[in-house]
């Protein structure tokens, strides 16, 4: 038999309804929701007297809009509050299970999948939000889709979609210290560009990707996006399937769901449509520079300068960022000061960054010129870190210690920043005003944040390796 | 949904690559439950100066773009997140075809799904656009999806492909839904395969 990728096995069991010329027609095992994309779909559905097919496949919770300040108050933003009452009224009305704000499971749509345990290797998983790619992490196949497409996954539970092509991106070798999670997939994007997975499913793999830990996983595959790929996948594991024991949906009979997944992984010669291969060992912690995510160098480096760029649009591109972010070309990284910090959002706010941020932080102080804060991804994210007295740890450095959200990943929440204000943030997005109109974002793995909070600049995280 | 069959219109250019949707339209003016009214908002931090007055050097803010109803724009357009209000947006705004060397995957599909059609050229037909839209104020496309063809009155002409079923669907004004639920048989076969 033909051996098989990973994503080939997923998409081949999902297919509905096939025929040339068309898009195929794919089940949808698992569909998340949130308040900001989906009371469109809602109030369509509602237009044309239909109903959502499987309300028990479909899982709701509010985290882009809500505030990381306490949640008895009474939300300040109306038309916030509003979208969050109308999540409210549309799961009871069509019967989703919501994880509300009062709810002890409440976060991030992408960090609580995966601890309900509804995120499982093999299924078909969806949201109205570009970083369901996290997903993707447990052997899942697992992308981002618009309102529209949330409206046809209500309706019929599933989705027309053209087959994408498959990209291997093999990282090998042995990661260095300070080099994390986030500057493995930094690096990717800065090698191949925030278009160059466009169309495509990229699988990661190789012993640098094997050695990750399940959470870590999640971080290289939530920004697979920012690479322009549709899906970002890695083969599931025993890790995986002893982080999902237990977890509250995931399946009564977990061996045999296990003895299944374990047919997953792509057979050995399974063909790719392109293959990259990434040397670990060679990576630097990396600081974003400009206003994508692929105009990152390494924390040693210096700003480059546009003449850098033989393409014009790079080049381009460059000279809008270097104003933007009110940087000189040439000038070192590490003398770049910062004046905010941000630890949280899908990509890093989960408890092992958490943990690495703090044991970075514990017996420092946060610089006075620097405000920093710490978003955990989640409630049962937040309670285990103040379990480990985590939180006590930040706090005693001089950070604010939040509830859980996107918060200041994307700002729809109060938690900005101000116009020219500079930010290191573990979020994934370093757009123009993606924080905050003016302000300049600059995208780090959370050590490398911690450290920037403690000196007030960046900091290449390894001299510290000796001390 | 408004079928797309010809468009003549009015170009206007927007020179960057990489324009995110977080430009398109930044998240601020994300928290209404709405589909329409987005077009106020459309490329709000470069369109307008403090919120309120246009801005002189955004390019599109140029009086002979009045009216324009296809952008063109540099590759991987609609890059970022997958916030269906970007394409609301840039239809209210009066856009109906945009023309790109490439653009990002969710935002591509998003279009279809609004009866916009996206149009991939070539990076140097694009620049042929740009070139002689800069010169000529008022530069008109006619753009036909039945042909799949981009012409002007000064002899400008590209093919372009877009996939069958999308065009058929734009084509018709067809509601994928409506599509997929005569399959209903089919997906309930498969749930019942998947339960067993």
């Amino acid at each position: 038999m033909k051996p098989k990728t990973m994503f080939e096995k997923i998409w081949e069991s999902h297919v509905v309804h096939e025929e040339p010329g068309k898009p195929s027609l794919i089940y949808i095992d698992r569909h998340l929701v949130h308040e900001v994309t989906s009371p469109q779909a809602f109030e369509s559905l509602r237009l044309s007297g239909r109903k959502v097919r499987r309300p028990e496949l479909t899982f709701a919770t509010m985290d882009h809009n809500v505030p990381t300040t306490l949640r008895s108050l009474p939300i300040v933003d109306p038309i916030s509050a509003q979208q969050i009452e109308t999540l409210r009224t549309n799961c009871r009305e069509f019967g989703v299970t919501l994880f509300d704000l009062d709810s002890p499971e409440q976060g991030i749509v992408h960090v609580i999948g995966p601890e309900l345990g509804v995120t499982l290797p093999g299924v078909t998983l969806v949201c109205g939000d570009s970083h369901t790619s996290t997903h993707g992490a447990f052997g899942a196949l697992a992308f981002g889709i618009g309102t529209s497409e949330v409206e046809h996954v209500l309706a019929t539970q599933c989705l027309l979609q053209e087959r994408p092509k498959t990209f291997l991106i093999e990282v090998s070798g042995l990661r260095p210290y300070g080099v994390e999670a986030k500057d493995i997939i930094l690096s990717i994007i800065g090698r191949i560009g925030t278009g160059g997975g466009t169309g495509s499913v990229v699988e990661y793999a190789g012993d640098a990707i094997r050695a990750l830990s399940v959470e870590e996983r999640m971080t290289v595959c939530n920004m697979s996006i920012e690479g322009g790929a549709r899906a970002g996948m890695i083969a599931p594991d025993e890790k995986t399937f002893s982080y999902l024991r237990g977890r509250k949906y995931a399946p009564k009979d977990f061996d045999a769901a296990v003895a299944r997944w374990k047919s997953l992984p792509s057979d050995p010669g399974a063909a790719f449509d392109r293959k990259l291969a990434i040397n670990a060992a060679t990576l630097s912690p990396q600081v974003t520079w400009g206003t994508n995510p692929g105009q990152v160098v390494a924390v040693d480096s210096r700003v480059p300068s546009p003449a850098d760029f033989a393409d014009p649009n790079d080049r381009k591109s460059a000279e809008r960022a270097l104003e933007y972010m009110g940087l000189k070309a040439g000038t070192p990284i590490s003398d770049v000061g910062v004046e905010r910090v941000f630890i949280g959002s899908c990509t890093n706010s989960r408890i092992e960054d958490l943990r690495l941020a703090a044991q970075f932080v514990r017996g420092r102080k946060v610089s006075p010129k620097v405000y920093a804060m710490v978003v955990p991804g989640s409630q049962p994210v937040k309670k285990r870190a103040e379990e480990e007295g985590l939180d006590r740890i930040f706090k005693e450095a001089g950070f604010d210690w939040r509830e859980s959200g996107c918060s200041m990943c994307l700002g729809m929440n109060p938690d900005i920043l101000k116009p020219g204000e500079r930010c290191a943030s573990t979020s994934n997005r370093n757009f123009e005003g993606r924080q905050g109109k003016g302000g300049r974002t600059h995208l780090v793995s959370p050590i490398m944040a911690a450290a920037a909070a403690i000196e007030g600049h960046f900091v290449d995280v390894r001299q510290y390796r000796s001390n | 949904m408004e079928p797309f069959t010809k468009l003549k219109g009015i170009v206007t250019l927007l020179d960057l690559p990489n324009v995110d949707t977080d430009q398109i339209i930044p998240k601020q003016f994300l928290k209404r439950i709405e589909r329409t009214g987005f077009g106020q908002y459309l490329f709000y931090d470069w369109r307008f100066v403090d919120g309120r007055e246009l801005n002189p050097d955004f390019e599109m803010n140029q009086a002979r773009y009045r009216g324009a109803r296809i952008l063109t724009t540099r590759a991987n357009f609609g890059c970022g997140s997958s916030r269906e209000h970007a394409p609301w947006s840039l239809e209210d705004y009066g856009f109906r075809c945009i023309i790109a060397p490439s653009f990002a995957d969710i935002f591509y599909n998003n279009c279809f799904k609004n009866g916009m059609l996206p149009v991939q050229l070539q990076e140097d037909q694009v620049e042929q656009i740009f070139q002689r839209v800069r010169r000529t104020p008022g530069y008109e496309l006619a753009i036909d999806l039945v042909d799949q063809t981009i012409k002007s009155d000064d002899g400008l002409e590209f093919r372009f492909q877009v996939d069958g079923f999308r065009r058929h669907c734009l084509l018709n004004g067809l509601d994928d839904i409506g599509l997929t639920l005569q399959y209903d048989k089919k997906i309930s076969e498969f749930e019942r395969r998947a339960a067993g």
